[in-house]
């Protein structure tokens, strides 16, 4: 669906040096990015502020051209067939918004229909479907501008998908929203990949998203892909550490001699003990049944590192 | 084509919806037109003046009124707001032409505009002077010429717009445009009033389509069709430039904001 090849893209920088003189450089906001993503795939392409996520998005909508490299989307060019791509893929920006914000919801959609020229008995389908896994219904008749962010980011998603692309691109979707408008939203998506098999492509800073709806984590800093992989890889590779926290009735002991604990950590006088293991050593399960044998077992927790730790170690790395 | 049509049309109603500003602007407008149809009859009110006796006039100032609305004389910023907030990277990745779809949406907008604020001052001047009357044919030529001028105006504001892909501010060149095409498109004073060689150089603009232009094909001032031939004429090639001038920017310059 989406095959990017050495893609790089450069920006020519002009700062004041003096009060005539400026100077010129080069700044590589891509540098060197390849990464494929099939049909189907929900993949979450994530990176700090500045990392080069929405030049790349740019560019696969064809909006960027790039400084050299080869990028294949849906099958063309982007930035020679821009046009005839946009009718394949659905792009959501979560800062802006594709709506006619003067008109009722519904005319943005109507108006949608004939620049995609959908036929009107898909057009008809497709909204529905959106209406109602969205609910929309309450304000299709609500001009835009009057709309809550939370309505009017369900709009957007619905506006991407009238014309039913193969290919969803969404840059920073839950940007803004609260808990429930982003579970909502998440779901939705979710259900779209799996049901009706439309691919997916989301750079967020929200880590849940990605855990709720992206098997595949593509990292980026600074231009370059610093990992691509399923989370759970990646987790593995970064940060392979989990934590058992017991706490005990009595101290004891520090318990570091049992199979596959590779170092504890005691509090409260013994009475609470860290246990860090990896998954590739022992199981959590034989871990706890070790500590139980030795010590009475008031309470326990097993900690493991969230995909916000996995992305800072990637980030710590460099 | 239907798509555009759609846009057209919704063009008409996005402008429709403000009403209370279409009553503001229609009160400044009958105004101005009182204003200057007083300060226009004390210039050829005695006698007549380079063609323009006092039913002349009076069709001059409140056509004039009418239509600079119609074709938005001072500019608009509109996509310039897009390209610097980078919001314009939503209108470029629609499957349609960019400037087409533009010019759909404007010619909605002027479509509404004709009915409240172009039909309301001309019915006002006619009602309250002797506002001098023209047959059937030339108000075709005359409505042919308006939309000629649009068309003219609409390129002008296209290319202005687009400069903000380079400039990013330009509401310097806005400003400028805007005292520009006031003082030369024939609205402060008739362009016949001007010297000869002012007269000469004005017609070699876009400006003169704006207003003059059409008042003179109402006014029968002078042939009709070359008024209609310059304005066909600049049309076409500030709509072509602006296509080109939107390709290159699309090419070469970076769309704002993350």
């Amino acid at each position: 669906m989406i095959e990017v090849r050495d893609l790089r893209r450069e920006f020519t920088v002009t700062t004041k040096t003096g009060r005539f003189r400026r100077s010129r450089r080069t700044v590589r906001a891509v540098d060197a990015v390849s990464f494929d993503v099939a049909a189907g795939e929900a993949v979450g392409y994530v990176g700090r502020n500045g990392a080069g996520k929405s030049t790349t998005i740019k560019i696969l909508t064809g909006i960027l051209v790039p400084t050299s490299g080869r990028v294949r989307v849906s099958g063309v060019d982007p930035a020679r067939s821009r046009r005839e791509l946009a009718r394949r893929i659905g792009v959501v920006f979560g800062q802006r918004s594709q709506l006619w914000w003067d008109l009722p919801l519904r005319d943005s959609f109507d108006l949608l229909r004939a620049i995609y020229r959908v036929p009107a008995e898909d057009h008809r389908r497709r909204l529905a479907e959106c209406v109602e896994l969205l609910e929309l219904a309450d304000f299709l008749d609500t001009p835009v501008r009057q709309l809550s962010l939370g309505q009017r980011m369900r709009g957007e998603v619905t506006a991407a998908l009238l014309h039913g692309p193969e290919l969803l691109v969404l840059d920073e979707p839950t940007i803004g929203l609260d808990l429930e408008s982003k579970e909502r939203l998440r779901e939705f998506l979710a259900d779209l990949n799996a049901r009706r098999g439309t691919t997916l492509l989301l750079t967020t800073h929200d880590l849940d998203d990605i855990e709720r709806l992206c098997p595949r984590l593509l990292v980026i800093d600074r231009g370059a892909v610093l990992a691509d992989g399923p989370l759970e890889e990646l987790r593995e590779r970064v940060a392979p550490d989990r934590v058992l926290v017991v706490d005990l009735e009595r101290p004891a002991g520090p318990l570091d001699d049992l199979p596959g604990v590779r170092s504890v950590r005691s509090e409260l006088g013994g009475l609470r003990l860290h246990l860090t293991f990896r998954r590739a050593e022992t199981t959590a399960a034989a871990l706890i049944a070790a500590v139980a044998a030795r010590a009475d077992v008031h309470d326990l927790v097993l900690e493991e590192p969230d995909i916000d730790d996995v992305v800072r170690r990637l980030y710590a790395r460099r | 084509m239907r798509s555009y049509a759609q846009l057209a049309l919704a063009g008409f109603r996005r402008y429709s919806t403000y009403r209370q500003a279409m009553f503001a602007g229609l009160a400044a407008n009958v105004m101005f037109g009182l204003l200057r149809t007083s300060v226009l009859l004390a210039v050829v009110g005695a006698a007549p003046k380079e063609g323009y006796d006092v039913p002349s006039a009076v069709a001059y100032v409140w056509l004039g009124q009418g239509i600079l609305a119609f074709v938005v004389l001072w500019g608009d910023t509109t996509l310039a707001q897009r390209v610097r907030s980078g919001d314009v990277v939503v209108d470029l990745y629609r499957p349609w032409h960019l400037q087409a779809a533009l010019l759909a949406e404007d010619v909605g907008r002027a479509g509404y505009s004709v009915l409240v604020r172009f039909l309301p001052p001309v019915a006002i001047g006619g009602l309250l002077f002797p506002f001098r009357g023209a047959g059937p044919g030339t108000w075709a030529l005359f409505a042919l010429s308006a939309v000629l001028g649009l068309l003219v105006s609409f390129g002008i504001r296209f290319l202005l717009n687009t400069t903000a892909f380079w400039l990013l501010d330009n509401r310097g060149v806005l400003g400028l445009y805007a005292v520009a095409s006031t003082l030369l498109c024939g609205l402060a004073l008739p362009i016949p009033f001007f010297p000869g060689w002012a007269r000469d150089l004005l017609w070699a603009t876009p400006f003169p389509a704006l207003v003059q232009g059409p008042i003179d094909v109402y006014l029968e001032h002078g042939p009709q069709w070359t008024v209609l031939l310059h304005q066909a004429c600049w049309a076409a090639v500030l709509l072509t430039a602006g296509h080109f001038v939107l390709r290159r920017a699309v090419r070469k310059v970076v769309v704002q904001g993350g």
